[in-house]
């Protein structure tokens, strides 16, 4: 197993005392494409980035498990954290305006990537990076690769990050919300791409996001999470299958263009869904 | 009731909107479909004053619209902003957001008006002394519903109105606007990226694309696929693909 | 009404009065968990209280001289000692207080308001007032503070009111453009958007929703910046340009006392002291307010 998470809790201190925003979560993923879907404070960003351990110093991370290639994640020293983060996990994020050197050409930010995994020369890694770029499906990497990010748009932006991410070789890439910024014809081609790269260099992928049916297209599997806790796991065929009402919920309150509806129905949060 | 014809806007020399005609009759809504940087969100900022580098005809209720706005204007036309953390005043209460309108065009009655907003938003009284940052994001859209209906306008623009929002609160805010189109008899021009959310609220669509208004349709005919321009058929495409599993599991849970 | 923790702390209050102080009562909750600050707080509020009660708490008369007794050591009788002419350095302290710290006030009072409005207008006018405005900000921005105050003050009769005109004519400008940066962020969001949608005027929208909201990193500047003024006001006090004698100032009294620096050494370092402490309590202080107010910093 690629990552093993095993009845993950993490609390916030706050003045009237811990604030649990992730309540018991367990999940697997070996080399494949596993979906966290939930709303906003569903604790889905929180619960990805245990992983890694990118959390805010007030945060308190408790867990049976929690294993990166079987890796302590809790128990690793700082130093095996560096050997994981960015070379074998790779994190791509919401917004690659934020992400990106702003004063740094992708080529050379690409370049910078590879060479602290890979060592060997500029030169070398300058191509190293013009390939990556060409491997992210840039018609015209040699150009990207001298531009600034302002000067990029939001889905080459995005592209650039994922070569980024990609130069170590990484094992698994956990991509928070990577398309929620960009339109959807870009989102559907980056989505696309992830996928592509994920099952060609047989990588495992941890999608975030909040639009379920996005996931569902997407990934093998998807985890339903809310209020901190994963309520449904199910294989994104079964969907249409899911049990639990609050994923019902989620998939009837969309509008939808092929079926009008003159009232969308209002998802009726039931307090059961909070025990455990 | 609101009219418009050969707009162009400019942001320095860039023109961004080239020359787009629309009608909304009285009531009625109309959809802005593109994407970003298409000159959407531009044409109802046009139209609501914020940005005077224009050109073309606006009209309301068959009165041309100069660059500068009179505070009768602000009477009958007022904005919905896309992010609802971003649209309200960090250290305003709910109370002196929704006062300020008033305070403005000289409205009596502040409190009784103030709480009959708030329940015409389904929002608890409870909340109408708190600060945005005690509100969570739907709270926060309605607030800013409230606030732009103070005046009681007769036409809404929407910018986004739920684009930031999760999905079962984007579900309430639309059934929201809906209800409150048809208790007000209010004209909606409404922006937004998500042809389902356009198409749930607007009879007719117009499709952005590049500053350029590339097709105007029924929201029956986009619903049926009998689209022209090829943009509105990606477009439309992308939509259905992702509907499939949706719909699918929607049909299993009914 | 009574005033509890519970109704200060309330999710749901039920007045404007009450949502005001129960945001107040936050802050304050915020700024009491920075010791540094609170110490800060402490000490400049004591400084302003002991200049205030002088006339109460001086064992002698500043003024009056006692040449036989003069450069004493702190004793019983002159706690901080006598100065070279044999007055109570103690008493000439507490009344300098009110000299020093008393510009202070006055130059902030001068200042705040003047960049505050400067900044918001050149920022919301924009085109040729802001124009006009920032340059001349930028006019008083070249010239060396202390220097340009020197100027002034020569220019005019040394004296108290001259050295605060002087202070407040070279302190201006920084706030300006502080006020003016914050207004021209604030001017692009949706929330001003919506304001000027509602048909409000200029004048409303700047008075009413931008200046309340560049006021919090304008009065940390301040803060900040208190200390800068009481080494400034110190300053032109040592060169004989600020209070005249036989005033009580700090910094004049340094100036008077500098001869004994190796022989009596407290006289002149008694009221180093003060200025040191009251500029180190002001810079902790405005520390402090930052963490609490700075609007970058909450969500």
């Amino acid at each position: 197993m690629l990552v093993e998470i095993k009845n993950l809790r993490i609390a916030f201190s706050t003045p009237t005392g811990w604030a649990e925003a992730v309540r018991g979560v367990s999940l697997t993923l070996g080399k494949e494409k596993l979906g966290i879907v939930g709303e906003s404070g569903s604790g889905k960003s929180l619960t990805a980035r245990s992983l890694l351990r990118l959390l805010p110093g007030n945060a308190r991370v408790q867990a049976d498990r929690l294993a990166f290639d079987g890796i302590d994640v809790l128990a690793a020293s700082e130093r095996q954290m560096r050997a994981i983060r960015g070379k074998r996990a790779g994190l791509i994020l919401q917004d690659p305006k934020y992400s990106l050197n702003p004063v740094m050409t992708a080529g050379d930010q690409v370049a910078e990537a590879w060479r602290a995994h890979k060592g060997g020369s500029k030169r070398a890694a300058a191509q190293a990076a013009v390939d990556l770029l060409a491997q992210v499906l840039i018609r015209d990497p040699a150009r990207v690769a001298g531009s600034y990010p302002h000067e990029l748009s939001g889905g080459m932006g995005q592209r650039v990050m994922i070569a980024m991410m990609l130069a170590p070789d990484p094992e698994l890439l956990i991509a928070d919300e990577p398309t929620s910024a960009l339109d959807a014809t870009v989102q559907a081609e980056i989505l696309r791409l992830m996928e592509d790269l994920v099952s060609r260099r047989g990588m495992g992928l941890l999608l975030i996001s909040h639009d379920l049916p996005l996931v569902g297209h997407f990934c093998d599997r998807v985890a339903v999470m809310y209020a901190g806790r994963v309520v449904e796991e199910l294989q994104a065929g079964e969907l249409t299958h899911a049990r639990h009402p609050y994923t019902r919920g989620l998939l009837n309150c969309m509008p939808r263009l092929s079926h009008p509806e003159a009232r969308l129905p209002v998802m009726v949060r039931d307090p059961a869904w909070l025990a455990p | 009731m609101i009219a418009i014809d050969g707009l162009r806007v400019r942001f320095g020399p860039n023109e961004v909107v080239h020359g787009i005609s629309l009608d909304v009759p009285r009531g009625s809504s109309f959809g802005l479909v593109g994407e970003s940087g298409s000159g959407k969100s531009t044409i109802l900022r046009a139209f609501s004053g914020l940005n005077p580098d224009w050109t073309g005809k606006m009209r309301l209720d068959n009165v041309p619209l100069d660059r500068k706005r009179d505070r009768a204007f602000f009477r009958r036309v007022q904005m919905v902003f896309q992010d609802p953390y971003g649209s309200l005043h960090p250290r305003q209460t709910v109370d002196r957001a929704l006062s300020e309108p008033l305070i403005v065009h000289g409205l009596q009655d502040r409190d009784a008006r103030i709480a009959q907003a708030l329940s015409d938003v389904a929002l608890p009284n409870s909340v109408r002394f708190r600060y945005p940052h005690q509100l969570s994001g739907g709270q926060r859209q309605r607030v800013a519903i409230a606030r732009a209906l103070m005046a009681e306008p007769n036409v809404l623009l929407l910018d986004e109105p739920t684009s930031a929002l999760d999905v079962s609160v984007q579900a309430e805010v639309l059934n929201l606007l809906r209800d409150l189109q048809q208790r007000r008899g209010l004209t909606y021009l409404l922006v937004s990226h998500n042809l389902a959310v356009v198409a749930h609220l607007c009879p007719i669509i117009g499709v952005m694309q590049g500053g350029d208004l590339v097709e105007t349709l029924s929201t029956d005919d986009l619903r049926a696929g009998r689209v022209h321009h090829s943009h509105t058929a990606q477009l439309r495409a992308l939509t259905v693909e992702l509907e499939d599993g949706g719909e699918a599991a929607a049909r299993a849970s009914a | 009404m009574i005033v509890t923790r519970d109704w200060l702390l309330t999710e749901t209050p039920a007045s404007r009065g009450q949502a005001a102080w129960g945001r107040r009562y936050r802050l304050w909750l915020q700024f009491r968990r920075n010791p540094l600050a609170m110490a800060g707080l402490i000490v400049a509020l004591s400084l302003i209280v002991l200049s205030l009660l002088a006339p109460v708490l001086a064992t002698h008369d500043p003024g009056v001289q006692e040449l036989s007794n003069r450069l004493a050591r702190p004793s019983v009788a002159h706690w901080f000692g006598t100065d070279e002419l044999g007055r109570d350095v103690y008493s000439r302290l507490l009344y300098g207080g009110r000299i020093t710290l008393g510009m202070v006030v006055a130059v902030v009072l001068l200042v705040a308001p003047l960049g505050l409005a400067v900044g918001c207008v050149a920022g919301y006018a924009g085109g040729i007032w802001d124009r006009l405005l920032m340059r001349v900000t930028d006019v008083f921005l070249a010239f060396p503070r202390l220097i340009l105050a020197l100027a002034f003050v020569a220019a005019l009769r040394p004296g108290v009111t001259s050295a605060v005109a002087a202070i407040a004519l070279t302190a201006w400008p920084p706030y300006a453009r502080l006020a003016r940066a914050e207004t021209l962020s604030l001017r692009r969001t949706d929330f001003i958007a919506a304001v000027r949608l509602t048909g409000a005027g200029a004048g409303r929208i700047v008075l009413r929703h931008v200046a309340p909201l560049c006021l919090p990193s304008l009065i940390v500047r301040v803060t900040l910046d208190m200390s800068s003024i009481i080494l400034t006001a110190a300053g032109l006090g040592f060169l004989g340009m600020g209070a005249q004698p036989p005033s009580p100032e700090w910094g004049a009294m340094i100036a008077t006392a500098r001869r004994f620096i190796l022989e009596q050494w407290w006289v002149p370092t008694i009221p180093g002291l003060a200025i040191f402490i009251a500029s180190l309590a002001f810079n902790l202080l405005g520390d402090g307010l930052r963490d609490v107010l700075d609007p970058k910093q909450d969500g």
